[in-house]
């Protein structure tokens, strides 16, 4: 069986068509333009990962109420709005970096929600400066 | 014992809030009561915003007697209360001879009128005045004496002088009851009660109804007909520079071009009954024939650069003049039914009449020796940032650093206009109303960059969550619910 | 004209172009302290703080970068770097003489000489009263930008049941984005037979979520008094008029508009730039010089970019101009002008015009987009009769910036054709078959 799919890798969005054999197992993946690509069509039908971007409470900042966070690698597709869920629970406290683990093992071990901003610690919440 | 005002004045349009601001001076307790959450929330908030020369209204009318005092006395009144006024003429054009009889026929009665310096002009001096016209304008009546002036901003400046002179605004009050309890009038919305020795019924395209709340048998009906326009970018606001009309037919004075004293272009309205009073909705067809209107006009007229569209709805009475007199039923209760166009022209005079009529009604009139002639307790309103000198603009943002943070990059507006908006008498609460006070948001970019921050101002100032800030009235909410 | 105090180099805005012409004219020999970027948001890094979303950087880092990460990094350049900035400062007017007049909190009302002056202001979303789309004017109404903002800066949901026009990127994104935090996205609607977002975010916006994607299709009305109850959903014909008959009343509380940018050109047209009528931006040379001497654009003001990438590409060549303009004094002209022409689908390109300048340039830059979607093609730069570049392309859409860089031999070769205009077009298979 041969299905279509758009590839999402990079803003090119080349148009896979993959060919499955019976048991749902790609077997082939043509219109790929780069390896990536191959890899994307591969597991998109049997492990489907999208890497989720949102937001969480932040604390401590003058300047900023909310952090803008990502999952450190793509996480199944299914629990995108677990992960919306769990994330919604969390808090960061400024000062952050941008790399800097708000929550370890997320979702899947291994797998970290982590910062995508650099922060800085507002003035009024420096307790040394008190 | 409740206090008893000795006039209250029914809706805060350009008609309610001019008589508050006439009443202001002299030693009477006025309260204004008005529908909406804010003033001008009616047809003082979306018409053709122009002074009327006055030829237009039928001899001998009070129209037309209202409209020459009122295009004369707004001038300076708009000067007293710091609003923007142009005087930039008006050109009544015909295409060809049917039209042309036509403007003889409105000479002659601005002439009787009393309209000054009317006069008909040909084609070429039509032309070197506004070289844009079609070239197929033959000839036009010349109106030296018309202006324009933004009708919300007028609103809100009488209103505000009413206000700091003792006068009491009741918003959200709409009146759905009232009873005569001896002497006085028990004025009702709801549960609420406002009492009072006199009321007057400026409710606008309402006003028929608050008529007949009193007197059953109040006799003139409103017709609901709406006007629809379209606003063009400041980049097209020198297309024309007097204010343009067709010649004027039985729906009304028909399609106009006009500059807005804010450097808009201004293209409407058409004039289409309605089966709903408040229905300001616009319709494609509509949008389609105010454009064609203006391309007929105006050949070069760029409509690409509309920035937005509304409309309002004229209260349009069956009689076909302003009615203002007491109520058959009650000689304490004053009704001004059927200010439609040039309601906004006539304002000050419509006031000063209605005082008459309130006077001959047993009103006593004594002067004040308080009495605030401006807008502001300390006198002239501080003018917006955006109008100051390079010299005034250096001075006020080393003085108040909020004035040297722009928050409305469209209309140049400072985080310091926006907040002298919300602690000014009859401040804003609302997105809306800062826009009406500061034109934040009324910009090309219609408040897509500046919105999140005029909530968040109005926010802080007035000690509430951005989830309470309403675009308008109360049901109007911008955010519905927090993220996390 | 007056002024208060100097500069060197003024950066009309702090976002991705911003950042990457300080920096790149620093690199280039400016001081920096003698450069200052004025930003008008709270922070540098522009429009890129509130695209949270994934995308950005494969071409400059090979990576895929969230927006505040790709503005992030620059800002960290120019921090570390000293470059001047202020925020919350906005420009009020540029003169053709480079006086740049300024408000800020914390220097107040500046009228400031600057050596060169590079306009990054970004553009603007289009509105829904530019549109026209009858109805009434209730709150619920957002352009996607804005409702971006509310949602990734400030953490309001400006709407639970959504409806979104047009499907450019930022709706697609806004889509997913809404449905990731509770909202209800029910349709998407575009007014043309395709789509002017990237393939990807079809897939990954609307696809994921099962959110219809209704091509050719339009809102012709809004109802609702106070906030929004619903929008009327019409389809249009091939000349995109709502064909009657065809209307479909969706109940919503919230129409998000995705209908296109513009850039925002208010300064340049104060300092009596000229303007390209297709671009809405300035008409640039390959310096990135507009019609003003020593005032340059780059990024969204100059013309209404897909990537960010080639936003900092083209941001490079407009800060390393401008340093050259502010130690040289300007570009040596040798001969004039080329006049750099489009036909063929071809709707603009930037830079519109070369100067001829004495030594022949490594390298010249053209970006370009097209008026529709078309397969196989070719795209060409033509000039004297002759084809000095030809580029296969599988796929051009309207949605996609395209571009075209001439070698160092090519340029020679351009120049010593001795022309005054190079057309660049797009060659049809069909034509092709001739």
């Amino acid at each position: 069986m041969k299905k279509n799919l758009t590839c999402i890798v990079c803003p090119i969005g080349c148009r896979l068509e993959v060919t499955l054999d019976d048991n749902g197992k790609v077997v082939d993946v043509a219109g790929n333009t780069c390896k990536r690509g191959h890899d994307y069509a591969m597991t998109e039908f049997t492990d489907p990962r999208r890497t989720l971007t949102t937001t969480v409470r932040l604390t401590g900042s003058d300047s900023d109420s909310f952090l803008p966070v990502r999952t450190s690698a793509p996480i199944p597709k299914p629990k995108l709005f677990e992960a919306m869920k769990k994330v919604n629970t969390l808090e960061a406290n400024a000062p952050v970096k941008v790399g800097d683990v708000i929550c370890a093992d997320f979702i899947e071990d291994g797998i970290n929600l982590i910062a995508c901003k650099n922060i800085d610690q507002g003035d009024s919440h420096d307790n040394s400066k008190r | 014992m409740e206090k008893i005002y000795d006039i209250a004045i029914i809706g805060a349009g350009v008609t309610g809030a001019m008589l508050a601001h006439k009443l202001a001076k002299y030693k009477l307790d006025v309260a204004v009561l008005e529908a909406g959450c804010d003033v001008a929330s009616g047809a003082s908030r979306a018409n053709s915003a122009i002074v009327h020369a006055g030829f237009d209204a039928a001899c001998g009318t009070l129209k037309a007697k209202l409209n020459v005092r009122g295009c004369a006395e707004l001038p300076v009144l708009a000067k007293q209360l710091d609003v923007p006024y142009k005087n930039n003429t008006s050109l009544v054009v015909a295409y060809g001879e049917e039209d042309e009889k036509m403007l003889e026929v409105l000479l002659e009665r601005g002439r009787k009128n009393g309209v000054p310096k009317l006069e008909i002009i040909d084609s070429a001096r039509l032309h070197e005045m506004e070289p844009s016209l079609s070239p197929e304008a033959t000839a036009a009546l010349y109106a030296p004496t018309a202006g324009i002036i933004c009708p919300y901003d007028l609103t809100m400046a009488a209103a505000e002088n009413a206000c700091i002179n003792g006068c009491e605004f009741y918003f959200d009050y709409k009146v759905d009851k009232i009873e005569r309890d001896g002497d006085i009038l028990n004025i009702c919305a709801g549960d609420k009660t406002i009492r009072a020795r006199y009321a007057a019924n400026c409710a606008g395209v309402h006003s028929d109804e608050i008529a007949r709340l009193i007197d059953p048998e109040f006799p003139i009906k409103l017709i609901p007909r709406r006007g629809e326009y379209m606003v063009l970018d400041k980049a097209e606001g020198k297309t024309v520079s007097a204010t343009i009309f067709m010649v004027p037919s039985k729906a009304g004075k028909g399609i106009l071009v006009s500059p807005t004293v804010d450097g808009n272009l201004l293209v409407g309205p058409n004039a289409h009954e309605v089966g709903f009073k408040d229905d300001t909705s616009t319709e494609a067809m509509g949008l389609e024939e105010i454009s064609q209107g203006a391309r007929r006009l105006v050949p070069s007229a760029n409509l690409r650069a509309v920035i937005t569209s509304f409309a309002g709805v004229r209260p349009t009475p069956d009689t076909d003049d302003f009615h203002i007199l007491p109520s058959a039923a009650a000689g304490n209760f004053l009704n001004l039914v059927g200010i439609e166009s040039p309601g906004l022209a006539s304002s000050p005079a419509v006031a000063e009449y209605a005082i008459e009529q309130l006077a001959k009604m047993g009103v006593t009139l004594k002067v004040r020796d308080d009495y605030n002639p401006f807008r502001t307790e300390k006198g002239h309103m501080r003018k917006p940032f955006r109008e100051l000198s390079n010299e005034e603009k250096a001075e006020l943002c080393k003085k108040e650093p909020a004035y040297a943070k722009i928050i409305c990059r469209c209309e140049t507006i400072t985080e310091g206009d926006i907040l002298a908006a919300i602690r000014r008498p009859l401040g804003a609460k609302t997105v809306d109303m800062v826009k009406m006070r500061t034109r934040a948001g009324m910009g090309r970019c219609q408040g897509g960059f500046c919105s999140p921050r005029v909530v968040e101002i109005l926010a802080n100032e007035l000690g509430v969550s951005p989830m309470d800030i309403k675009k308008r009235d109360c049901g109007s909410d911008i955010l519905c619910d927090k993220t996390k | 004209m007056e002024f208060d105090t100097q500069k060197q180099l003024v950066i009309v805005g702090g976002g991705p172009a911003g950042l990457a012409a300080a920096m790149e004219a620093f690199r280039n020999g400016i001081a920096p302290d003698d450069i200052l970027i004025i930003e008008r948001d709270r922070e540098l890094g522009g429009i890129l703080n509130q695209c949270i979303h994934a995308g950005f950087g494969l071409h400059m880092f090979g990576e895929e970068l969230t927006g505040p990460e790709y503005s992030g990094r620059f800002i960290e350049e120019v921090k570390n770097a000293g470059v001047g900035y202020v925020t919350n400062s906005m420009v009020l007017s540029i003169s053709d003489e480079r006086i740049v007049t300024f408000v800020s909190p914390e220097m107040g009302f500046v009228r400031m000489k600057a050596g060169a002056v590079v306009i990054c202001t970004g553009c603007r979303e289009r509105t829904r009263g530019a549109l026209n789309i009858p109805g009434t004017r209730p709150a619920g109404i957002y352009s996607a930008g804005t409702a971006q903002r509310y949602v990734n800066i400030e953490g309001f949901m400006p709407g639970k049941r959504v409806v979104i026009l047009g499907s450019g990127d930022i709706g697609l994104i806004m889509a997913r984005r809404m449905t990731l935090e509770g909202a209800k996205v029910l349709r998407v609607c575009e007014l043309m037979p395709y789509s002017g977002g990237l393939a990807r975010n079809i897939a990954q916006c609307l696809d994921d979520f099962d959110i219809p994607l209704y091509l050719s299709h339009t809102v012709t009305e809004i109802r609702g008094k106070e906030r929004v109850e619903g929008v009327v959903i019409s389809k249009v014909d091939e000349n995109r008029r709502p064909i009657p008959g065809t209307e479909e009343y969706v109940e919503c509380d919230t129409l998000l508009l995705s209908v296109g940018l513009i850039p925002e050109n208010e300064l340049a047209k104060l300092a009596g730039i000229e303007l390209d009528r297709i671009t809405g931006g300035a008409v640039v040379n390959q310096y990135n010089e507009t019609t003003v001497k020593g005032i340059f654009a780059c990024g969204n003001a100059l013309h209404v970019h897909d990537l960010v990438d080639f936003v900092t590409r083209e941001a490079y060549t407009a800060g390393r101009s401008a340093a050259k303009f502010i130690k040289d004094g300007g570009f040596e002209v040798a001969t004039g002008e080329i006049i750099c022409k489009t036909s063929g689908g071809v709707r603009y390109t930037v830079p519109q015009k070369l100067i001829k300048s004495v030594t022949v340039p490594e390298e010249l830059k053209f970006y370009m987009r097209v008026d529709n979607i078309y397969k196989n093609v070719k795209l060409e730069l033509h000039a004297g009769g002759e084809t000095l570049k030809s580029v296969k392309k599988r796929s051009v859409a309207p949605g996609e910036m395209e571009s075209l860089t001439l070698g160092a031999a090519e340029c020679a070769k351009l120049y010593s054709l001795g022309v005054n205009e190079l057309e660049i077009t797009l060659l049809h298979s069909e034509e092709e078959a001739k």
